[in-house]
């Protein structure tokens, strides 16, 4: 019986240590201000940001750059408290960037700058759409 | 006119199929004491569900082929120009359609069930046909006491969309559906999701077997019928997976083949419980013990595959995966679904658990059962560790129940949230699976397992000493992988030759073996040692707004303009269409026509009429030249598709023995924009002149009148003059042909010509007769151009070789385990 015991001892061990670290890989959902407060600790990690691309009144985006050559561009997004940061990412401008209903983006600040190492898009068009028809 | 009849005939099937399997589960529950009566009656009836719901697949495929889009469904997932092996799949494309498809797969299991098992037919089928009510209920679609219950594949458009045409006229159809979503445009999206659902299908008949076990009590005697179920399942489940991880590969640009997605996380994690149960249900056969491990494992595995439903349908996942469905309102019914089988399962082993027997003796470490344990419990820890971190929304959920936020998010690293964890538990798999097979075939003790370990052990230290000296493998991580794989390699060689020698229908655990350890070897490569190629260091003043440790992993391609990258130098060759007749060709040589799938070529040899495969697909030509001249082509694609608004871009890959090379585009200039064009410049030029355009040679060969100019018909007074002018491009030349029309003596009418490749128009701004010139215009604006990423893969084959052996030994296995089956039921004992 000794054996089978200290094989459970064991396993649950593992099982603690992956529970442990799967809470320390795991990111937060944070606003810019909090963002911002978390790098100037010294939180080095990613962590995600939930916002919006800034629209004129006639719903035109607008605060998109592109790198001249297009391999990088910055744009500006406002979170979810309204706040309005600019954020640079290291890729071409995404397809449907500017159609997108919703931003995510995971980085961290880096100075004062936002460095998005990775855009998730939350596109209306993506899975369902409701149709506009013409007849 | 709308097609009501059809559509309440499926209804009708639905309804059919929801009221027959709880008919046929309440029969094989009381039939389940080997009671023929009821059991010859619930069979009856749970054929009359197998037929009904092949009837309303049927109705829902005529609906679809027959185009009909005043039902929802059919509006949402097909249109009229789909071939018919996308109108396949996009029956699976939407929510109801795949829980169709997964119940389709449990009747005919349920019917093979029926007809192979006397003695566990009842206990066994009162399971299956309780999963189909839960299955049928989620496309009921009907209301009871303002309850939905379930989400039809029959609604009529109007019910489903509030759309204001309904209300001035409510049979308006609409021409055209929205089609298949582009991503899913792929053959692997024909055969993936029937694959995988028959893997989702199969995980019931082992759990089927357990429960029903426990319920007439007999505790121990499922595991022979089942164990080749759960082999079976083990097997479809895997290649389902894997041809996921193919598809993605292949049509998604992420560039790999594993992106730990949560929805490949649901189906991975159950999988894993399958296996290490397959391995416990084996040792108990052999020896009699782990009988609750086994039951707990396999009813585990079972309820993962529920669970794994209930995350990527309920819409839990919305803002953590690219690929889980939207929530359809069925959220409440799955996780009902969920916690009855959760509920039922534990009241059945709870109820049972003294009577189930368990080994009283020590395990010793030098006993087979010792090995296949560490085995089993490291498989679940590999499943328990994707599934804690995959569940991070969940959490979140569960908190908010209690009324307070934890705001997690998913891990954004997941090399150290997922890879690395799973790498180190692979190693301890490699190890186990080596060496517990030498515990398998013999008895063991101290002295003889050295002496077997021995030579395999010297081997593989050999073997991976020059791979990782050839492949200057650094990473110590990997080292230990490697070396950890390559004695399971050595090691269950060498069992199979011993097996193989005597009886070689035996091996199939070692075949499989081998071939997880070289699926291992192939990740390690291919995702370690994944390399870009076209990383760009080079800073602009622009980039140095970026931290220095920022690398853009992308390349600029103008058309026709070499760049060196690695040791290739690549040229993007322009815009190709996949044509029926004649394969890619030249966009820039092709005119529309009014059938979207017709184009007219116009070159050298004459016009000619071409059929496009997908009038939605472009293909981007780029050659990849090495040094000593050898070359090749690649043809990375990319979909517009308007009817949903997207731009899907899909990689090509040159497959090397060693190596794959993959290619896909990031973006390209938006075809809909307009370019910025220069301010004209005129030049006169007399024919024979030559001179340059946008830097490139151009010769005014001559002038001839025209009698025909496209859109504009000519009357007997036009006059119109095009000029012929050849340009030299650096691989071609090319002609422009401006028009210069004069109507009435009075008006005049300039046409001018494009050059895309050349990226310059020019008209005909004056002719001079007198001078024998002509007074010619012309644009510049920037050339074509892409922005691609190139990954090299090394030995990715060896994943997909491994796969293979995988299947075979799997085969091998099942096909023993079934022999063993019918031999015990054919001499009558207990089946």
């Amino acid at each position: 019986m000794k054996t089978k015991y200290i094989g459970a001892i064991v396993i649950i061990g593992i099982a603690i240590a992956i529970i442990i670290s799967m809470a320390g890989d795991a990111s937060t959902y944070v606003t810019f201000g909090e963002a911002k407060k978390l790098s100037e600790k010294g939180f080095k990690k990613s962590i995600h940001v939930v916002g919006e691309l800034p629209k004129t009144a006639s719903g035109e985006i607008v605060g998109i750059e592109e790198s001249p050559d297009k391999l990088s561009f910055k744009f500006e997004m406002i979170d979810e408290n309204g706040v309005q940061q600019q954020v640079l990412h290291a890729n071409p401008v995404p397809t449907d960037f500017i159609r997108s209903e919703q931003v995510v983006i995971v980085g961290s600040y880096q100075g004062d700058k936002f460095v998005a190492e990775k855009i998730l898009l939350k596109c209306p068009s993506k899975y369902q759409e409701d149709p506009e028809f013409n007849s | 006119m709308i097609h009501y009849f059809e559509g309440q005939l499926g209804h009708t099937f639905v309804i059919i199929a929801f009221v027959t399997s709880m008919l046929s589960a309440y029969a094989y529950f009381k039939g389940r004491n080997q009671d023929k009566e009821w059991t010859t009656f619930a069979s009856k009836i749970f054929y009359v569900h197998v037929f009904s719901i092949i009837g309303i697949i049927g109705t829902l495929f005529y609906l679809i082929t027959n185009h009909y889009f005043e039902y929802h469904y059919v509006f949402s997932h097909s249109s009229k120009l789909l071939p018919i092996y996308y109108q396949i799949s996009c029956f699976w494309e939407g929510q109801e359609g795949s829980f169709l498809l997964w119940m389709f797969w449990n009747a005919i299991l349920g019917v093979i069930l029926i007809r192979t098992n006397n003695f566990w037919k009842a206990p066994v089928m009162f399971v299956v046909a309780l999963t189909q009510v839960f299955l049928a209920s989620m496309i009921l679609g009907v209301v009871i006491f303002d309850i939905k219950l379930g989400s039809s594949p029959f609604m009529l458009l109007r019910e489903v969309i509030d759309a204001p045409i309904f209300k001035t006229n409510p049979n308006f159809i609409p021409e055209d559906g929205n089609g298949l979503n582009p991503l899913l445009q792929n053959y692997w999206m024909v055969i993936h999701p029937p694959t995988l659902f028959l893997g989702f299908a199969t995980t019931v008949i082992p759990f089927a077997y357990c429960i029903g076990g426990l319920l007439i009590g007999k505790n121990k005697e499922w595991i022979r019928p089942a164990l080749p179920w759960a082999q079976f399942s083990a097997m479809i489940l895997g290649v389902g997976i894997l041809m996921g991880a193919y598809w993605a590969y292949e049509t998604l640009n992420f560039g790999g083949y594993w992106n730990w997605d949560p929805v490949e996380n649901a189906i991975y994690v159950p999988w894993l419980v399958l296996v290490a149960s397959i391995h416990v249900m084996i040792a108990y056969k052999k020896s009699g013990s782990a009988l609750k491990i086994s039951m707990i494992l396999v009813v585990a595995s079972f309820l993962l595959v529920l669970y794994a439903t209930f995350l990527t349908r309920s819409g839990i996942l919305g803002n953590s995966s690219v690929h889980s469905f939207t929530d359809l309102g069925l959220s409440g019914q799955l996780l009902i679904y969920l916690l009855v089988f959760i509920a039922l399962s534990i009241a059945f082993i709870v109820k049972r658990w003294k009577d189930i027997p368990s080994t009283k003796e020590e395990t010793s470490p030098y006993s087979r059962e010792f090995w296949i344990f560490m085995g089993a419990a490291v498989l679940c820890l590999m499943a328990f560790q994707v599934l804690a971190g995959t569940s991070i929304p969940v959490y979140n959920q569960v908190a908010e129940l209690f009324g307070f936020e934890l705001n997690m998010a998913p891990a954004t690293d997941t090399y150290s949230a997922y890879s690395l964890p799973q790498l180190i538990l692979s190693v301890l798999l490699a190890i186990l699976s080596g060496t517990g097979q030498f515990f398998w075939w013999k008895k063991m003790d101290g002295k003889k397992l050295k002496e077997e370990l021995r030579t395999p052990f010297l081997i593989s230290l050999v073997i991976s000493g020059l791979i990782i000296v050839i492949g200057k493998i650094t990473e110590p991580y990997y080292v230990i992988l490697l070396i950890a794989c390559i004695y399971s390699i050595v090691a269950n060689s060498k069992v199979f030759i011993g097996i193989a020698k005597s009886n070689i229908k035996l091996s199939g655990g070692s075949i499989t073996h081998i071939g997880v350890a070289l699926m291992l070897v192939g990740i390690l490569f291919s995702s370690g040692y994944s390399k870009i190629l076209s990383t760009n260091y080079t800073s602009m003043v622009w980039s140095s707004e970026f931290p220095e440790e920022v690398n853009k992993d992308n390349l600029l391609l103008f058309i026709n303009e070499p760049r060196q990258m690695d040791e290739y130098s690549m040229i993007y060759r322009g815009i190709r269409k996949d044509t029926r007749e004649d394969g890619f060709v030249d966009q820039n040589e092709l005119t529309p026509t009014i059938n979207p799938l017709k184009v007219v070529r116009k070159s050298e040899r004459g016009t000619d009429t071409l059929t496009l495969i997908n009038p939605e697909n472009s293909y981007f030509e780029v050659e990849y030249h090495t040094e000593e001249g050898k070359q090749f082509t690649l043809f990375p694609r990319v979909q517009i598709n308007t009817a949903m608004d997207m731009i899907v871009y899909s990689p090509d890959i040159k497959r090397k023995v060693n190596a794959d090379m993959y290619t896909h585009v990031r973006t390209f200039p938006d075809p809909d924009q307009e370019p910025d064009w220069s301010e004209p410049q005129e030049i006169k030029v007399k024919i024979g002149d030559q001179f340059f355009i946008n830097d490139y040679v151009a010769t005014l060969e001559r002038m001839e009148p025209v009698s025909n100019v496209e859109g504009t018909p000519l009357s007997s007074g036009d006059i119109a003059v095009k000029a012929v002018i050849n340009l030299q491009g650096e691989y071609k030349d090319y002609d422009a042909e401006p028009v210069f029309v004069i109507r009435n003596k009075e008006y005049v009418g300039r046409i001018d010509d494009q050059v895309n490749d050349l990226a310059f128009r020019v008209s005909i701004q004056n002719i001079l007769p007198q001078e024998n010139a002509v007074v010619l215009a012309y644009q510049t604006t920037q050339k074509d151009w892409i922005i691609m990423e190139a990954v090299k893969k090394p030995w990715i084959n060896l994943l997909w070789i491994g796969t293979f052996l995988l299947v075979i030994g799997f085969i091998v296995a099942i096909r023993r385990r079934y022999l063993e089956f019918v031999r015990m039921r054919d001499k009558g004992v207990e089946a």
